[in-house]
């Protein structure tokens, strides 16, 4: 069962939502529906998050991405289609059992830390048991568990003010954890801190959640953070969300030509891994075969080195053309003496930004290798630069590209266009 | 044409008899709920009056004392040079009783005003409805002529401190209402979101957050209300409620230049005392500066924690 699932869900402001609703999903755009009074900030937008998953919404603002994320937790009631938590639907729910929802199941992280300026560090994190009714002594002691997680002991009496926004924002995640839910909404958590605090926080985030196992919707408009965090990615644009795959695939094979677009700023090599990229060996020898049979297979692929395998398919090693030439000129029948193991293995989930320096260290490709040793690939040096170029084939276009990446209609997409319904 | 031609000559529509129904509505009030309006006139003359021969009964040095401490305590040593100051020259003018008297139709005037103010200024942030209700019903009680409240009030309540208490709250009350609404109104959104995320009632919202964090603004309200009452309540003084708003009427009426200065100048006194003791109140109580104070409470405390370490450790040295 998912964590959380959405099923065709949609959030119209405005007059006459549900007619709204209604007519966006037999086919009307949202200019259509504009033109009657109605905003859509969410269009049939349908997910499901996996227990234990990082489920990243990614759009520009406008987008609809932040209304999304407060259906998932009935702070905005959805104008039609359904969203369950665990199985539940809470599209429906009466406002006392969105409340219990939100103290068991769902806690949530913001953008600018909403800590109460107030209250302690640790009153702050203790604040979800608050509401929840538990005594001071348990709740205390929690809040400081969480605060500890995330690397705070020593702060617990500070004051919100006195510290830096990623701590602030340490915080934020602190009183989530506390709260003890199995499902986090993350709301842009990570945007308004500085870039090297915010791949920290990702660092952090990435540690606490492998340790934890919490089920993470999280929201940005940042691709390179998106890539990073997220085991799925839905992009989302004009409250529609037009693809959702794994980073590789948004990568490699985007929908159309604005994920195309919106991706093609990012840096592949971080999210591209060595098993994307690599290819089948152009040839290979059993360790049986002999110098004879080593050569011609080189010479009939124009080559210069060839792995040489173990009837498992595992790398036994790489023999050069010279040196084989040279033993069978002397009458050698074995390749035995000739293997050469100076290969550099990798392994498939390697990033590709990290092959860079071993490819400069061999003349021969780098061996894709699983953990049993077998080889799975190849990668020569000629590959590893054309991943740095733009390998996507081809997609579906569409009319105009995504504001921002057009230098000409960044500024006024942003001003004028898509009031942010949700801000 | 002239302007005037123009203004006989125009059309004429029907003469919408207002006012008679205000006097209407004020005659019907008076016979059919008087009850009322004599339970509520003695009740406030007994609370104000037992306030005021509190206040009297306290010897003046006593009370010059307390204005001292509490400059101290919500300001500073200049401000608690006035405090001594600014009392003794009405105590010298022979106007001490009566500003007491004062004092006390303030702090009552205050504290009903308050006491009605604040929870409609909640539901007025809660709630845009009644927000719009709210608000032309606060322009008109503001923007009306201050004497035009004391008519019905005499009317309804006689003469005494009953309709000069009443006739005052209904002038003071607005401000009130509206800091109390932008105090709560201004929390910052995400805040109040995040403790809805986090589960928490309406109500519990209300009270843990965005009460604590309008303290400031609320407290600047009650500060008006405070300063509006005492000018209310010198005009009250036209209806023989008790204080320094007779002497001034008196001595209007006998075109009294001396009497007059006298009596306005202990309103003035009165008026700096009140209005920077209860400023310096909201400025102790703005969540800002309570943060800051508790901020310098725990270096404090870490400072002192820290010298009791190293006291520690040089004790076990000497030891050693």
């Amino acid at each position: 069962m998912p964590a959380v699932r959405a099923d065709s869900v949609y959030k119209v402001f405005g007059r006459r939502p549900e007619q709204a609703a209604k007519a966006l999903s037999s086919g009307a755009s949202r200019e259509e529906v504009r033109a009657q009074g109605a905003t859509a900030a969410v269009i049939d937008a349908s997910f499901e998050v996996a227990p234990g998953e990082i489920f990243v919404v990614m759009g520009l603002s406008g987008s609809g991405k932040s209304t999304l994320i407060r259906m998932l937790n009935g702070l905005w009631r959805p104008t039609a289609g359904t969203v369950e938590i665990d199985g539940i639907d809470i599209s429906k729910m009466r406002p006392k059992q969105l409340r219990e929802l939100r103290q068991r199941k769902v806690s949530m992280v913001f953008q600018h830390f909403a800590l109460l300026p107030h209250r302690t560090v640790l009153d702050n994190a203790a604040y979800p048991l608050e509401v929840k009714g538990e005594p001071v002594a348990a709740r205390r002691q929690k809040a400081r568990e969480a605060l500890a997680m995330v690397g705070l002991e020593g702060w617990e009496e500070s004051l919100p003010s006195q510290l830096s926004g990623g701590m602030q924002q340490r915080v934020g995640l602190a009183r989530a954890f506390a709260a003890g839910t199995d499902v986090l909404l993350m709301d842009e958590a990570f945007s308004a801190l500085d870039p090297l605090i915010r791949r920290d926080m990702q660092t952090q985030l990435l540690e606490l959640q492998s340790r934890l196992g919490k089920t993470i919707v999280f929201i940005t408009h940042d691709l390179n953070e998106a890539m990073r965090v997220g085991d799925h990615i839905a992009v989302m644009r004009d409250g529609r969300i037009v693809q959702i795959g794994t980073a590789e695939e948004i990568l490699t094979d985007p929908a159309n030509d604005y994920v195309a677009q919106f991706v093609a700023d990012v840096d592949r090599t971080r999210v591209l891994t060595a098993s994307s990229i690599m290819e089948p060996p152009a040839a290979t020898i059993g360790v049986g075969g002999g110098p004879r049979a080593a050569v011609k297979t080189m010479r009939e692929n124009q080559i210069s080195a060839l792995f040489v395998l173990t009837r498992d398919r595992k790398l036994a090693g790489v023999v050069r053309e010279g040196p084989t030439s040279e033993a069978l000129r002397h009458g050698e029948s074995s390749l035995g003496s000739l293997l050469d193991d100076d290969i550099v293995r990798v392994g498939p989930d390697t990033p590709v930004a990290d092959l860079f320096a071993p490819a400069a260290e061999t003349p021969v490709p780098l061996a894709v290798v699983d953990e049993d040793g077998k080889l799975l690939g190849v990668i020569p040096r000629v590959t590893l630069l054309a991943a740095l170029g733009n390998g996507s084939e081809e997609t579906e276009p569409v009319d105009d590209p995504p504001p921002g990446l057009d230098p000409t209609a960044s500024v006024s997409v942003d001003r004028e266009g898509d009031a942010d319904v949700s801000a | 044409m002239s302007l005037h031609n123009l203004a006989t000559s125009g059309p004429s529509i029907p003469q919408i008899p207002i006012g008679s129904w205000a006097d209407h509505l004020v005659t019907w009030l008076k016979f059919n709920i008087g009850v009322l309006f004599d339970g509520i006139k003695s009740v406030v003359e007994t609370v104000v009056s037992g306030l005021s021969d509190a206040l009297i009964a306290v010897p003046w040095p006593v009370m010059i004392l307390i204005f001292i401490l509490l400059g101290l305590w919500l300001r500073t040593w200049k401000f608690a040079i006035f405090a001594l100051l600014g009392p003794l020259l009405i105590v010298s003018m022979q106007l001490w009783d009566d500003a007491m008297k004062t004092l006390a139709l303030v702090i009552v005037a205050a504290a009903v005003s308050l006491i009605l103010a604040i929870p409609i200024g909640i539901a007025a942030a809660q709630s845009a409805w009644v927000s719009r209700i709210v608000k032309p019903i606060l322009d008109l009680m503001q923007t009306m002529p201050q004497f035009v409240y004391l008519i019905p009030a005499v009317i309804l309540l006689g003469l005494g401190p009953a309709p000069g208490l009443v006739a005052t709250v209904v002038f003071a009350m607005p401000p009130g209402v509206r800091f109390t609404e932008l105090g709560i109104r201004q929390v910052n959104h995400e805040v109040v979101e995040a403790g809805e995320a986090f589960g928490a009632s309406p109500w519990k919202v209300l009270l843990r957050i965005k009460l604590p964090l309008s303290l400031g603004t609320m407290m600047a309200g009650v500060n008006q209300v405070i300063m509006l009452t005492l000018s209310m309540v010198v005009i009250a003084g036209m209806l023989s409620a008790p204080g320094l708003g007779q002497d001034v009427v008196g001595a209007v009426s006998q075109t009294d230049v001396a009497g007059g200065f006298q009596s306005g100048l202990a309103v003035v006194i009165l008026a700096i005392v009140l209005d920077r003791l209860t400023a310096g109140l909201g400025e102790r109580a703005a969540p800002e500066a309570r943060l800051a104070r508790r901020a310098r409470a725990l270096k404090r405390r870490q400072a002192k924690g820290r010298n009791a370490n190293t006291d520690a450790g040089q004790a076990a040295k000497v030891n050693a």
